[in-house]
């Protein structure tokens, strides 16, 4: 047992813990910490639940994870299928199935599932990453889920699972495709961020230019290849506005906007980044102090203690808890990836290459919104955040990969 | 192969939290920007309005009062759904008015859709009555009462002056923060200057409010809140009835009365006409009303008894006569022969003594006593000899409180002028003047210029035998039964108590027997006066100048009158100052004629 990573997991989910309580508190009407009519209250329910999930991942034989990998993705996927027909509209997503008040959102755990399943098909002897067939299968593993969720409306869910990409290049993929994706990112930001696209046709047609006069080998073959290259960023270019105002929906529209220019209307489409900023901001230094925040307690941000948990931490502790709430983040991720490279067994190791990177895209995603350095997309920073599933499916991710690991020596005699 | 891509994917991740360290670095310990939007997002700065203090007169009757009022402010963002028909109908505004309202809203500097700002002001208690059952349909309007000033009777405006909303010079001026815009301050008279009393000290309560602007409690338990303080009550050295009486006095004339008691320098009746009813400016009407007094061509807001500079005519021989005697110059006994060759008189008197002058008026005497105390030969040439002599009696002059703001408890008093040589020099341009050229000023003509208030002190220090207190208004602030330490301090002129005696003998023959011995002259009371009658240009008749005191001794009142185009000082300013005195000392008029004549207004 990876005794550090446990460490790290009690301190996130307790500070969590607290924070949600302070996101919540009222002075006026004093209720406890463990009130059940408080978030607070019942996310302590949630992580009891969750330490019975942890015993029972302990419990149950290293083996089961490894066999029933696809089983378990299987099943997941059939459940997020079901959503649209069954599901109940919980904050504009449709992503909540359950029978009576119990249930939960399968989205959260198709996290963990899918990393099974891409461990399980990677980890195959005589795997290949360079082979075409593999590769598309892999895609599809990840493309199923996403569309299954993006149906749900959950746009921010469904891009967790292109962290995967990360996964599959320290597998063998070769980057370009990651850097294609890169690229395009940075130039559809780039389209929206210069008003006048003239520049940029400028600047590609610089670069253009000088690749071709100074490469060495003029070949047609090259020239063509970049010329076709340069058309494509002008189409691409062309584009952006027109998919802007045509393909995105009006809140996704707006959250972009509010990227690029939040006070261009603060009380609309600016309000979640400005008053994040503003809680965050507030905090100085050393912060206002455990349950002395204005912004969070008073309902200024708004989901302050699901998706912008952050800000409480900003708001009430300052730089410093926001120092080392990223150091604990930092050392977690750093951890895994260390866990990660002991492995001997491909599967553990993509697995835990998995937990990695699908904790830190919530991580970077996350924090980036509640600062302004991304658009707001609606996901969790994972064991903070308030909700059942969510805690649970990290739990379950990470507690997985502990188990994986602690068997990390057996693992040799089954192969 | 796959080794370096490890270390990759560890410099993301480093790389990513350094990036946010950096940008959690510069929002949260760089720029206090953000702060200061959380406190204007969470905290509410309630200003607790004191009440202003009270005006009283002399007798403890009520001069000012405060009622109250209300104005309505909103908080944009909480307006939901506003039915402007009827908004309009429950305010009583036209929907043109509504327009114009939100549209001067937006202008607003202090503008801020989450915060309260004025959107109505001013309603009445009436208006008040109607909308306080019907402000919950329309949220986000709020009422914030406030008081503003009310007065019992239409007398003392001027002195009073008028409390309004703060301009933007003023705001600029208040460097200590106080004020905000739409606060209110006194604009003139004792509401000016006793402002920092009568303002008592706000009260701040910093309170906290959630997105919705719901209270959330006082912030910091109320640690940094500030109780308010009333404002002081004022007793003001005004006796009502008096001055009623001398308003009743003035109607239909321009001019003052300005009357102090001379042992304390208590302003007992302070009179400008034509005046105007201070509960004109107050209120929902002030700036109508305002626009319409502030045109009128009679200037009802200008303050003649502090700012009108009026030459002073013959009431200015005495202030000669004890300069004179204080020179040595001359006696009491010292006869000159009315020659009126060179300055004209009046009258059937030929070859006085100083008294018999006084009481005649007489010019040639007064021509006289100035060149033999401005040329005493102290110098060979006839200019330097002017020179030295106008010098001293520049200074003797002046100690009688003339030629330089005498200090009263109210903005804007004007000095008047004692001319001294450095006036001459600059009045002819370097070219040289003697005595036959600036011999005018013997008669209180020519140059000199004086306020009322200094007139009325100037009989206040005859009355005295050769000191005054500075005029004031306010005798006491507060519950401390004192005025402003500068107001108990004596100040002497430069002339010995001896030769007072001789201007009051003098004064008391003027009554009796001289100039004013047919309206100023009182059956049970020795009054001692001076008229004046001060030149105008034709056809408008004369200035009419009287100051007063009585009784001649142990005086209990001394005045000053001057009437704009009255013709004589004999007639209108001694008539009003003898009604004055007899109202004052005895309570009642006993002389109904001369009341008569002087509400007639026919002076000629």
């Amino acid at each position: 047992m990876d005794w550090v990573t446990v460490l790290l997991y009690i301190v996130l989910v307790t500070f969590g813990w607290l924070n949600i309580y302070a996101s919540v508190y009222d002075e006026n009407v004093s209720h406890s910490i463990f009130d059940l009519t408080l978030s607070s209250g019942r996310q302590l329910m949630f992580i009891a639940a969750g330490i019975i999930i942890i015993t029972a991942i302990l419990i149950i034989d290293m083996r089961f994870y490894d066999t029933f990998a696809y089983i378990i993705y299987g099943v997941i996927l059939f459940l997020l299928l079901l959503v649209p027909f069954i599901g109940k509209e919980v904050g504009g997503n449709k992503a909540w199935i359950g029978i009576g008040s119990f249930g939960g959102q399968p989205s959260e755990f198709a996290k963990f599932a899918t990393a099974l399943a891409v461990a399980k098909f990677v980890g195959t002897i005589g795997f290949r990453m360079d082979n075409l067939r593999n590769q598309m299968i892999l895609f599809a593993m990840i493309g199923i889920p996403m569309v299954l969720i993006l149906a749900q409306k959950d746009t921010g869910t469904a891009l967790v699972f292109t962290s995967f990409m990360v996964v599959f290049y320290r597998e063998g993929m070769s980057p370009f495709l990651i850097l294609v994706g890169i690229g395009c990112a940075i130039i559809f930001i780039l389209a929206l961020l210069v008003e006048n696209n003239i520049y940029l046709y400028a600047i590609i047609g610089i670069v253009w230019l000088a690749l071709i006069v100074f490469s060495k080998k003029r070949k047609f073959k090259r020239i063509a290849l970049l010329t076709i290259g340069a058309i494509a960023l002008i189409a691409m270019l062309q584009s952006v506005d027109y998919v802007v105002e045509n393909v995105l929906k009006p809140h996704q529209q707006n959250r972009i906007k509010a990227l690029i220019n939040p006070d261009a209307d603060p009380l609309g489409y600016g309000w979640n980044v400005t008053q994040s900023k503003i809680a965050i901001g507030s905090g100085g230094f050393i912060g206002k102090g455990f349950l002395n925040g204005t912004q969070t307690k008073f309902d200024f941000v708004p989901e302050q203690s699901t998706d912008f948990i952050f800000c409480t931490i900003g708001e009430e502790h300052g730089f410093i808890g926001s120092l080392i709430t990223i150091a604990l983040w930092v050392t977690l991720l750093l951890r895994i990836v260390f866990i990660a490279e002991r492995q001997k067994n491909r599967f553990t190791r993509v697995f835990a290459y998995a937990t990695a990177s699908i904790l830190f895209f919530h991580f970077a995603v996350n924090i980036g919104m509640t600062v302004g350095l991304f658009p707001v997309i609606g996901i969790p920073l994972p064991f903070f955040s308030y909700g059942g599933s969510s805690l649970w499916g990290f739990t379950v991710l990470l507690f997985i990969l502990l188990k994986l690991d602690a068997h990390r020596g057996e693992v040799l005699q089954r192969i | 192969m796959n080794d370096g891509r490890k270390d990759i994917i560890q410099v993301i991740i480093i790389l990513v939290a350094f990036i946010f360290l950096i940008k959690l670095f510069s929002i949260q310990v760089l720029d206090n920007k953000y702060a200061e939007l959380a406190d204007s997002n969470a905290i509410l700065k309630q200003i607790d309005y004191p009440v202003r203090g009270l005006i009283y007169d002399r007798n403890g009757k009520l001069l000012v009062y405060n009622t109250p009022e209300y104005d309505i402010q909103i908080i944009a963002n909480e307006v939901k759904r506003l039915d402007s028909a009827e908004f309009c109908k429950v305010f009583r505004l036209t929907p043109e008015e509504l327009k114009t309202k939100f549209k001067e809203l937006k202008l607003k500097k202090e503008y801020s859709p989450v915060k309260p700002t004025t959107f109505l002001t001013q309603l009445s208690n009436d208006d008040f009555a109607r909308i306080q059952d019907r402000i919950i349909d329309f949220p986000g309007f709020y009422i914030q009462p406030r008081s503003t000033r009310s007065y019992t009777t239409s007398a003392f405006a001027n002195g009073l002056g008028y409390v309004s909303e703060i301009s933007k010079s003023q705001l600029e001026k208040d460097i200590t923060g106080t004020y905000k815009q739409g606060d209110y301050i006194g604009q003139s008279g004792i509401e000016a200057y006793y402002e920092k009393y009568l303002s008592g000290k706000r009260g701040v309560r910093f309170k906290m409010r959630d997105v919705d602007g719901l209270d959330k409690g006082s912030f910091k338990n109320g640690d940094l809140d500030t109780v308010s303080v009333p404002g002081q009550n004022l007793m003001t050295t005004i006796d009502l009835d008096l001055q009623l009486y001398g308003e009743f006095l003035m109607q239909g004339k321009s001019g003052s009365i300005v009357a102090i008691e001379p042992a304390t320098g208590e302003i007992l009746a302070f009179v400008s006409g034509p005046s105007y009813d201070p509960n004109l400016l107050t209120g929902k009407n002030y700036s109508k009303n305002f626009q319409f007094i502030s045109s009128d061509t009679a200037k009802p807001l200008f303050s003649r008894p502090l700012m009108a500079q009026y030459r002073p005519g013959s009431i200015f021989k005495i202030a000669q006569a004890m300069v004179a005697l204080q020179e040595g110059v001359i006696t009491p006994d010292t006869r000159i022969v009315c020659n009126r060759s060179i300055i004209n008189c009046h009258g059937s008197h030929r070859n006085e003594d100083l008294r018999g002058a006084i009481t005649h008026s007489c010019n040639p005497y007064f021509h006289n006593v100035l060149r033999r105390m401005l040329n005493k030969g102290k110098a060979n040439d006839p200019f330097t000899d002017t020179r030295i002599g106008l010098d001293e009696w520049s200074n003797h002059i002046r100690s009688f409180g003339f030629g330089k703001p005498l200090g009263i408890d109210l903005p804007n008093e004007k000095s008047g002028l004692v001319p001294n040589p450095a006036f001459y020099d600059k009045a002819y341009r370097g070219r040289a003047w003697k005595f036959s050229n600036i011999y005018s000023i013997a008669i209180g003509e020519g140059e000199n210029l004086v306020v009322p208030i200094q007139m009325a002190n100037f009989a206040a220090t005859i009355a005295n035998r050769g000191y005054y207190y500075t005029p004031h208004l306010v005798k006491s602030i507060g519950n401390t039964g004192k005025p402003l330490p500068e107001y108990l301090q004596k100040h002497f002129t430069t002339i010995d108590s001896i030769y007072f005696n001789v201007a009051v003998d003098a004064m008391q023959s003027v009554v009796e027997g001289g100039t004013a011995q047919y309206r100023a002259k009182l059956s049970d009371i020795i009054v001692c006066g001076k008229t004046g009658t001060v030149e105008n240009n034709p056809p408008l008749f004369d200035h009419s100048v009287f100051i007063a005191f009585a009784p001649r001794d142990n005086p209990k009142i001394a005045i000053s009158v001057y009437v704009e185009d009255a013709g004589q000082g004999g007639r209108a300013a001694a008539s009003i100052a003898s009604l004055m005195i007899e109202k004052y000392l005895i309570g009642e008029t006993k002389r109904k004629h001369i009341e008569d004549y002087v509400l007639r207004g026919i002076f000629n």
